[in-house]
């Protein structure tokens, strides 16, 4: 074993230059990619929420304007204000959560057609975004197919509300979206975890008289509480920018902007780039925080079980 | 008597199963269904029948052509090709070249390195197009195929990681007796690490190509031109005054994602496998 490792340290050593090479060689494209398009704008996001300017102003004429960007950010009602529309995303991604592990619990044993219901429930995932949003706005539309679905079923169309312009319901109706999306793509991650167990567990459960809750509770969510905990982390930081539902579907109109669907717009749109960068820090920071905050959280939480 | 009781509560747990398979398997496909059925009407019966109604004849593809020709999807088909093959081949070899050097040489800045990319991962790219907007724009990369082409090709960092895991299960006494043969680094990865790479490959490829195929937004922004419009964007052309012709758009929509539903079915395996392995990174 020692001379092993001597000889390979002698190979590396007479072939340090070549070694240099191909390090330098492989990484220098990738870096300068991400340093292009991550790094560079990331700066330069900074600098511009200091300034007042559009995309087509001449460098000279940005005007500098310290805070004030960020003094909007939190004074303007469209703003700040919109975040508050994360809570329905989040509790549209707890219920997805939910409804993914169930589904993933009853599909990890076997089922009839188990395949097939698998597929049609992941499918949905690999729609385009800009599809999704025409596929439901003709889902939504007054007296089309939600409406008639519930009429079927007795519902009278004049106690419907407009899915998609009525404040009291039409983000729930963006949420749904969602979590129709990405339920079954959630349950595939779910299924591979719960697969991974070994399945002599499980057996071994059944002849002790376990029934499948307890089974659940004991085995499977031991097992996959990493990735639970992956996916709870990355629900909320992805209900604080959510984005996709309300801008192919509603465009952010009747209340449902969210706050990058804004941000989108008074960056694009408006061309106010320096109000938007301020933005777009502003909810990195955040993002940023709430992420350090659950993983010290799940640190805590979790602190005894990796013993 | 107590078996008997069992058995019907065993039974209702069946059922249940069952019955919310089948709930939520409806809800899956309705959407898509509703728009199956509106594709093959013509105009009158899409005017003056219930949306659920079946179309009178499944072989009119009128809509389907109609839709092809206004979306100009023809071209958009190209284009979303030329993007995709681009972009994937690119990203392969940078991403393996990465991977290989990360996962196989101990050098300063090699956690550094990963670190950059984490922290990466971690920027919405809503966000950070506000500004990548500006810097297109000021390298004349705007309304140019190969301006996306190498925009796609920097942001993407999934498969690094997929790369990375799969390497760290090839052993190092392979480089090792390659090593000892006279192989140099670059044999090393061309001859041996490539090849075996390829599940990795393939599932990267599947996730990245579906990923790129549907990428609208990015798109959208830069390549505005009409010639220049990818499937996706092309829907775009459905938005404005024929926001209402819903057999026309459903069409559109259905050609749009025929190609993802092909690609789902011979690949289904893989991207499953695809779907676990990208999401084990943190």
């Amino acid at each position: 074993m020692a001379t092993a490792l001597g000889n390979s340290k002698k190979w590396i050593k007479s072939r340090k230059g070549q070694q240099l090479l191909i390090c330098v060689g492989f990484t220098v494209i990738p870096l300068f990619l991400l340093f292009l398009f991550t790094y560079l704008p990331f700066g330069q996001m900074v600098k511009f929420s200091f300034y007042k300017m559009k995309y087509s102003t001449p460098v000279d004429k940005r005007v500098f304007v310290g805070w004030r960007n960020y003094l909007d950010v939190f004074s303007r009602k469209d703003c700040f204000g919109a975040l508050k529309l994360s809570v329905y995303y989040c509790i549209g991604a707890l219920i997805q959560l939910v409804l993914s592990l169930y589904l993933a619990t009853v599909l990890s044993f076997k089922v009839k057609a188990g395949n097939l219901f698998k597929g049609l429930m992941f499918f949905p995932y690999l729609i385009s975004g800009i599809a999704i949003g025409f596929i439901f706005k003709f889902f939504y539309t007054r007296g089309f197919v939600f409406d008639t679905l519930l009429q079927t079923l007795g519902i009278n169309i004049e106690s419907l509300p407009y899915w998609l312009k009525d404040q009291a319901v039409n983000n729930w109706s963006l949420v749904a979206t969602s979590v129709w999306r990405y339920f079954g793509q959630n349950m595939v991650l779910f299924i591979g975890a719960i697969m991974s167990v070994d399945a002599e567990l499980y057996e071994a459960a059944q002849l002790d008289g376990a029934n499948r809750f307890q089974q659940f509770k004991h085995i499977i969510l031991p097992s996959i509480k990493t990735i639970v905990t992956l996916n709870i982390i990355l629900s909320i930081s992805g209900s604080l920018s959510a984005f996709e539902p309300p801008y192919v579907i509603t465009g952010g109109a009747n209340g449902t902007g969210t706050y990058f669907v804004v941000m989108n717009e008074i960056a694009h749109t408006s061309q106010k780039v320096g109000l938007a960068s301020a933005m777009a820090v502003v909810l990195l920071m955040l993002i940023f925080g709430v992420t350090i905050l659950q993983k010290l959280f799940f640190k805590y939480v979790f602190r005894n079980v990796d013993k | 008597m107590k078996r008997n009781h069992l058995n019907l509560k065993s039974a209702i747990i069946i059922v249940l199963k069952y019955f919310s398979l089948l709930f939520f398997g409806f809800v899956a496909v309705i959407p898509v269904i509703s728009c199956i059925i509106t594709a093959f009407k013509t105009s009158e019966e899409y005017q003056n029948t219930s949306v659920m109604t079946l179309p009178k004849s499944w072989l009119n593809f009128d809509n389907f052509i109609k839709a092809y020709t206004t979306a100009n999807m023809g071209r958009a088909f190209i284009n979303s090709l030329i993007v995709m093959v681009c972009v994937l081949i690119v990203s392969i070899i940078v991403g393996t070249q990465l991977a290989y050097v990360l996962n196989r040489f101990k050098f300063p800045g090699n956690t550094l390195i990963r670190n950059l990319f984490l922290f990466a991962s971690l920027l919405p790219g809503v966000a950070m197009q506000v500004t990548v907007y500006n810097i297109m724009s000021s390298l004349g990369l705007i309304n140019h195929l190969y301006g996306y082409i190498i925009m796609m090709c920097g942001t993407d960092v999934i498969s690094i990681y997929i790369f990375i895991q799969f390497m760290e299960n090839i052993p190092v006494s392979l480089d090792e007796s390659a090593i000892i043969d006279g192989a140099s680094y670059w044999t090393i990865y061309w001859k041996i690490m490539l090849p075996l790479l390829k599940p990795a490959i393939v599932t990267s490829c599947i996730l990245k190509g579906v990923g790129v195929y549907n990428e609208y937004y990015a798109a959208n922004l830069y390549l505005q031109d009409k010639d220049l419009h990818t499937i996706a964007t092309s829907l775009y052309t459905f938005v404005g005054p024929m926001g209402s012709q819903y057999n026309l758009i459903c069409a559109g929509v259905l050609i749009s994602l025929l190609p993802a539903l092909i690609v789902f079915i011979i690949f289904q395996k893989q991207i499953y496998s695809g779907i676990t392995a990208g999401a084990v990174k943190g």
